[in-house]
C-alpha cells in the first residue's frame, strides 16, 4: 500500500515504529517492543495490532531520548493512541456504527436519555403506572410491580445479546487484519497467556515498576484503579447472574436481603467500581498532557460517567428500596444499565476487547518464536 | 510541568556541580550523602533534554564477582583491566585505569539504590550480557531516576544555566559566572565539580583539531557539550591530557541529523558488505573484527576519506542480518543503478564490486554472521576482507551512506585518584574536581569499549562528590 493511502495516524505510527525498531531501548517495558522486534517493516495490520497491544503506560515516553522537543518528535503513546482510536472505528461491527465513536459523548448522552425515558414510559403504560412508581413496595417481587418480570428479562437479554454479537463481529474483523498467517484464534496457548496478562494487568506495570502515569514518576495507581474496576465489574456480573438464577430458575424473586450473595457481591463490586472510576478521573485530570491523544478523552469520560451512573444508581436503589423513591430509582437504574449495554460496543469498553485479542496474538507469536 | 522550587542562585553553596548528566548527578548525590550541606547542579539544557550524552546511553560496564538477574556471569578485575589495555593499545594511565576498574566493583548496587533499574542485556547485544548492566528504558530513564533521587536527597538543580566563566585564584575556585534566562549571575561555592562533557558539539574546536574535514562530522549526542569549561580550565592553567582528535567516533548513517541523532543512526552492516569511498575504492578490511570493536574504528576511517563520506554496499543475502536502520537503504536492481543513485561512477563501482566478487567466497555454507570464526575471506585482494566475504551478487542491491559520528572527545582535564584537577606544576587543585567525559582521556587514550564512558562517569562522579563534600 502506498503512503498516500495510509491514514495520517497509520503513517505516524509507521514512522515512529521504524525509529523505535532501530533503537529498542524500551524493549524491557512491555509487550509492544518485543512484538515490534519480530518485524523489520510494518504493514498496516502490524501497526493496528501493535497500537492495541500498547497499554498507554507511558514508560517509553519518559525514557525516550527522542521525545519532543527532539527533532524526531517521537511521541510513542500518542501515536499508538491515535491509531487505536482509528481501529475502534474500523473494526466496529456493524461497520455503519463507526461515526458513533466520532461523536461519542453525544451518543452516550442520547442513549442514556432515551433508555431512561423508555423504561419510564414502559412503567407508565402499565395499569396504575404512576401510582406504582410513586408507591411504597416491599417484599418478594416488589421490583416487578414497576416493571413486569417478563418484559425486563426479554429486553435485557436482547441488549446483552446485541453487545455480545457486536463484540464477536469486531473480534472477527480485527483478528483477520492482525493475523495474516491465519492462525486460529484458539490455537496454542495464546488465550491462556492473554488471560493471565489480563487478570494481572501485567502491562500496566510497565517494566515491573508501574506506569509513568499520571506523570513521570513510576506508579501502580493506574493499575490498581483498573483492578478495582475490572474485578468490581466481574463481581457485579456475578451478582446479576446469581440473582437471575435465584429469581428465574430457583423461584426466589428479588429483591434480596442485605446478606444475600447477590447483594454482597453487588455492593462490593459497585463500591470498588465507584472508587476505581473516581480514581481514574483523578488520574486523568492530573495527567501530563504531552503524551496524550486528546481525541480519546470524550470517549473515556463518557464511559466513566455512564459506568459511574450505573453503580451509583444501583447502590442508591439498595438504600431506598423500602421507600417511595424505589420506583423512580429503579427506572433510572434500569435505564442507565440498558444504555450501558447498548453503547458497550460503540465506546471505550472496546479497548478491553481489542487489547485482549492483541495479547492473544502476542502470546501466540512469542510461543511460535521459541 | 512547572518547577516548584527554583534554587537560590545568590547564596553560597557548599558544592557546585557543573553539568547535568550521569557523572554530575553521581557527584551531586554522593556529595550530599557524604555530608555536604547544600549542593547545586547547573544543567545548561532545558529540563526536557537534560542529562547530556547520558541520555543516549544504555549500559554500563562494571567489575563484578558473580552474575545476577541481569548479568550472565562474573567480570573479574583482571579481565576488565586487560580489555581496557587491549582497546586503548596501552594508551592509558595505568594507575587511574586500575583505579577505575576497582572502583567499579559492584557499582550496580549503588546505582540501583539511587534510582537505576537494570534489565537483562538487550537482544542483539548478547556479547555484552556478562560484562555490562543494561538500563531498563536506556540512559534517559536512568537519568530520570537519578534526578528523582537527587531531589529526594535535597540536591538543587538549575536548568538552562550555562557556565561562561570560572573564578580561580592560585588554584582555588571561588565562583562561577553563569547565564540564566539571558541574565548573567555569579554563583559562589566552596567547592566545584566539573562534569559537563567534552567539546564534541563545538564544530570550531573540532575543526581546530581535525582540520576543515571536521565540518562534515555528525555529532551523535547533545548539542550542549561545547567544551566551554574545558577551555576555561585550560586558560586557568589546568593540565590537559589526551589528543584532541581522539574520541569515541563511529560510522553512522550519513543522512542523520547534525546533532543528537542518537543510537538509531548506527549501522551494523559494514561487516556484511564492502565499503567504498567517494573514489569508488575500498579502503579497509570490512571483515577485520566483530562488533563492538569494528563499531569504534570506522568513524575515524571514514573521517579520513575524501569528503568524509563512504558507502556500504550489501546484497539481498545480507539485508536481514543486522539491526533495522532508521533510514531505508538505497535500493537498486543492479550495481550500476545503485552507483548512479549514490552519485558514484557506475563503471568504477561495478569494477570494484566485480574485483571483490572474484576474490571472495569459498564454502558459503560455512558463513557465520556475528561470529569471528567465520572462514570466508578474500584471496589476493588489497585491502583484504578477512571474514564474512560473501560475493555481492544477489539482487536487489542495497547501500547506506556513512559519515563519521562523534560521540565524545577524549581531550581531558588531568586528574588524580581523588578526582582533583591537576593544575600547572602538577599541583592538584584543592577544591576543583572533575568527572565524566571531561576526564575520559585519563583512562582512554584511544579506542573504546561499550559502556565504559558510563563507568568513568559513575566512578569519578562518586569520588568527586565525596571528596568535594569533605574539603
Amino acid at each position: 500500500m502506498s503512503e498516500k493511502e495510509r491514514s495520517e495516524a497509520l503513517q505516524e505510527a509507521g514512522r515512529v515504529m521504524t525509529i523505535c525498531n532501530s533503537c529498542r531501548y524500551c524493549e524491557g517495558f512491555c509487550a509492544v517492543f518485543p512484538a515490534m522486534e519480530l518485524r523489520r517493516t510494518f504493514t498496516d495490520g502490524d501497526l493496528k495490532y501493535l497500537s492495541n497491544l500498547c497499554h498507554n503506560c507511558r514508560d517509553c515516553y519518559y525514557a525516550c531520548q527522542f521525545a519532543p522537543p527532539h527533532e524526531y518528535n517521537l511521541n510513542f503513546p500518542q501515536a499508538m493512541a491515535n491509531l487505536r482510536g482509528e481501529t475502534y472505528r474500523e473494526f466496529v461491527w456493524p461497520g455503519f456504527l463507526a461515526p458513533l465513536f466520532k461523536r461519542n459523548g453525544l451518543t452516550i448522552f442520547l442513549a442514556t436519555l432515551f433508555s431512561v425515558l423508555g423504561v419510564y414510559l414502559f412503567a407508565r403504560m402499565k395499569e396504575n403506572g404512576v401510582e406504582n412508581i410513586l408507591g411504597t413496595w416491599t417484599g418478594d417481587g416488589s421490583f416487578y410491580t414497576i416493571i413486569p418480570e417478563h418484559e425486563l428479562l426479554i429486553s435485557f437479554s436482547i441488549v446483552a445479546l446485541w453487545a455480545l454479537i457486536a463484540f464477536i463481529g469486531g473480534i472477527w474483523k480485527f483478528w483477520k487484519t492482525i493475523n495474516p498467517t491465519n492462525e486460529k484464534f484458539f490455537s496454542g496457548s495464546g488465550n491462556k497467556g492473554a488471560l493471565m496478562d489480563v487478570l494481572r494487568l501485567k502491562y500496566l506495570e510497565g517494566g515491573s515498576y508501574g506506569c509513568n502515569y499520571p506523570d513521570e514518576k513510576f506508579s501502580m495507581s493506574r493499575r490498581y484503579m483498573h483492578h478495582l474496576i475490572f474485578y468490581g465489574f466481574f463481581s457485579c456480573l456475578a451478582s446479576t447472574t446469581i440473582a437471575a438464577v435465584m429469581d428465574h430458575v430457583l423461584g426466589m424473586p428479588a429483591p434480596y436481603s442485605w446478606y444475600s450473595l447477590p447483594v454482597i457481591l453487588g455492593t462490593l463490586g459497585g463500591t470498588a467500581i465507584i472508587i476505581g472510576l473516581i480514581g481514574m478521573i483523578y488520574l486523568k485530570t492530573n495527567q501530563d498532557q504531552r503524551p496524550l491523544a486528546a481525541e480519546g478523552m470524550v470517549m473515556d469520560y463518557g464511559f466513566i460517567i455512564l459506568l459511574l451512573l450505573v453503580n451509583i444508581t444501583g447502590l442508591a436503589l439498595l438504600f431506598v428500596r423500602d421507600t417511595p423513591l424505589m420506583g423512580s430509582l429503579l427506572i433510572l437504574h434500569l435505564g442507565v444499565v440498558f444504555a450501558f449495554f447498548l453503547t458497550l460496543p460503540c465506546g471505550k469498553f472496546v479497548h478491553a476487547i481489542y487489547r485482549y485479542v492483541a495479547l492473544v496474538r502476542h502470546n501466540q507469536e512469542q510461543a511460535n518464536r521459541k | 510541568m512547572t518547577k516548584k522550587n527554583k534554587p537560590d542562585l545568590e547564596r553560597t553553596w557548599d558544592v557546585l556541580v557543573i553539568g547535568g548528566g550521569n557523572a554530575a548527578l553521581c557527584a551531586a548525590m554522593s556529595a550530599k550523602e557524604n555530608g555536604a550541606g547544600s549542593v547545586l547542579v547547573l544543567e545548561a539544557s532545558p529540563k526536557d533534554v537534560r542529562g547530556g550524552n547520558s541520555r543516549h546511553t544504555r549500559n554500563l560496564r562494571y567489575m563484578h564477582g558473580q552474575g545476577n538477574r541481569f548479568l550472565t556471569g562474573p567480570y573479574p578485575e583482571e579481565e576488565f583491566y586487560n580489555d581496557l589495555l587491549q582497546v586503548t593499545k596501552g594508551n592509558t594511565n595505568e594507575e587511574l585505569a586500575r583505579f577505575t576498574v576497582q572502583q567499579s566493583n559492584d557499582i550496580g548496587d549503588w546505582m540501583m539504590a539511587h534510582g537505576c533499574m537494570f534489565q537483562p542485556a538487550m537482544k542483539g547485544t548478547l556479547s555484552l550480557a556478562r560484562t555490562n548492566g543494561f538500563f531498563l528504558g536506556g540512559g534517559k530513564a536512568l537519568i530520570n531516576g537519578y534526578y528523582r533521587t537527587a531531589a529526594k536527597l535535597g540536591v538543587a538543580v538549575s536548568y538552562e544555566t550555562e557556565v561562561v566563566d570560572l573564578e580561580i585564584e592560585d588554584g582555588v575556585f571561588t565562583s562561577a559566572t553563569v547565564v540564566h534566562k539571558g541574565e548573567k549571575k555569579k554563583i559562589v561555592a566552596k567547592t566545584v565539580v566539573l562534569a559537563c562533557g567534552g567539546f564534541q558539539a563545538n564544530l570550531d574546536w573540532l575543526e581546530e583539531a581535525w582540520g576543515p574535514e571536521a565540518r562534515n562530522f555528525l555529532v551523535r549526542g547533545t548539542p550542549f557539550d561545547k567544551g566551554t569549561v574545558l577551555r576555561l580550565m585550560q586558560n586557568k592553567g589546568a593540565v590537559t591530557i589526551g589528543d584532541p582528535t581522539q574520541g569515541h567516533m563511529v560510522a553512522i548513517d550519513g543522512r542523520s541529523p547534525k546533532y543528537d541523532g542518537g543510537i538509531v543512526t548506527r549501522l551494523d552492516c559494514v561487516s556484511f558488505g564492502i565499503v567504498l569511498n567517494k573514489n569508488c575504492e575500498r579502503f579497509y578490511d570490512e571483515g577485520e573484527e566483530i562488533w563492538p570493536k569494528r563499531y569504534a574504528i570506522w568513524g575515524r576511517l571514514v573521517g579520513q576519506q575524501p569528503e568524509q563520506v563512504a558507502y556500504c554496499i550489501i546484497d539481498a543475502k545480507s539485508i536481514d542480518l543486522f539491526m533495522p536502520s532508521v533510514f531505508p537503504p538505497v535500493e537498486a536492481g543492479t550495481i550500476e543503478e545503485l552507483a548512479a543513485k549514490l552519485e558514484l561512477d557506475p563503471i568504477k563501482v561495478k569494477e570494484t564490486v566485480d574485483n571483490f566478487n572474484r576474490t571472495a567466497g569459498g564454502d558459503l555454507s560455512q558463513f557465520k554472521p556475528g561470529d569471528i570464526s567465520d572462514p570466508l575471506s578474500t584471496q589476493g585482494l588489497e585491502p583484504p576482507k578477512t571474514h564474512w566475504a560473501r560475493p555481492i551478487d544477489k539482487a536487489p542491491f542495497y547501500a547506506y551512506p556513512l559519515r563519521p559520528g562523534i560521540t565524545f572527545t577524549y581531550l581531558s582535564l588531568k586528574i588524580n585518584t581523588r578526582a582533583q584537577v591537576i593544575m600547572a606544576g602538577d599541583k592538584p587543585a584543592e577544591n576543583i574536581f572533575a568527572a565524566g567525559e571531561l576526564v575520559s582521556g585519563n583512562v582512554l587514550g584511544q579506542g573504546y569499549m561499550a559502556g565504559f564512558g558510563m563507568t568513568i562517569g559513575t566512578v569519578f562522579g562518586c569520588v568527586a562528590g565525596k571528596e568535594a563534600a569533605n574539603v
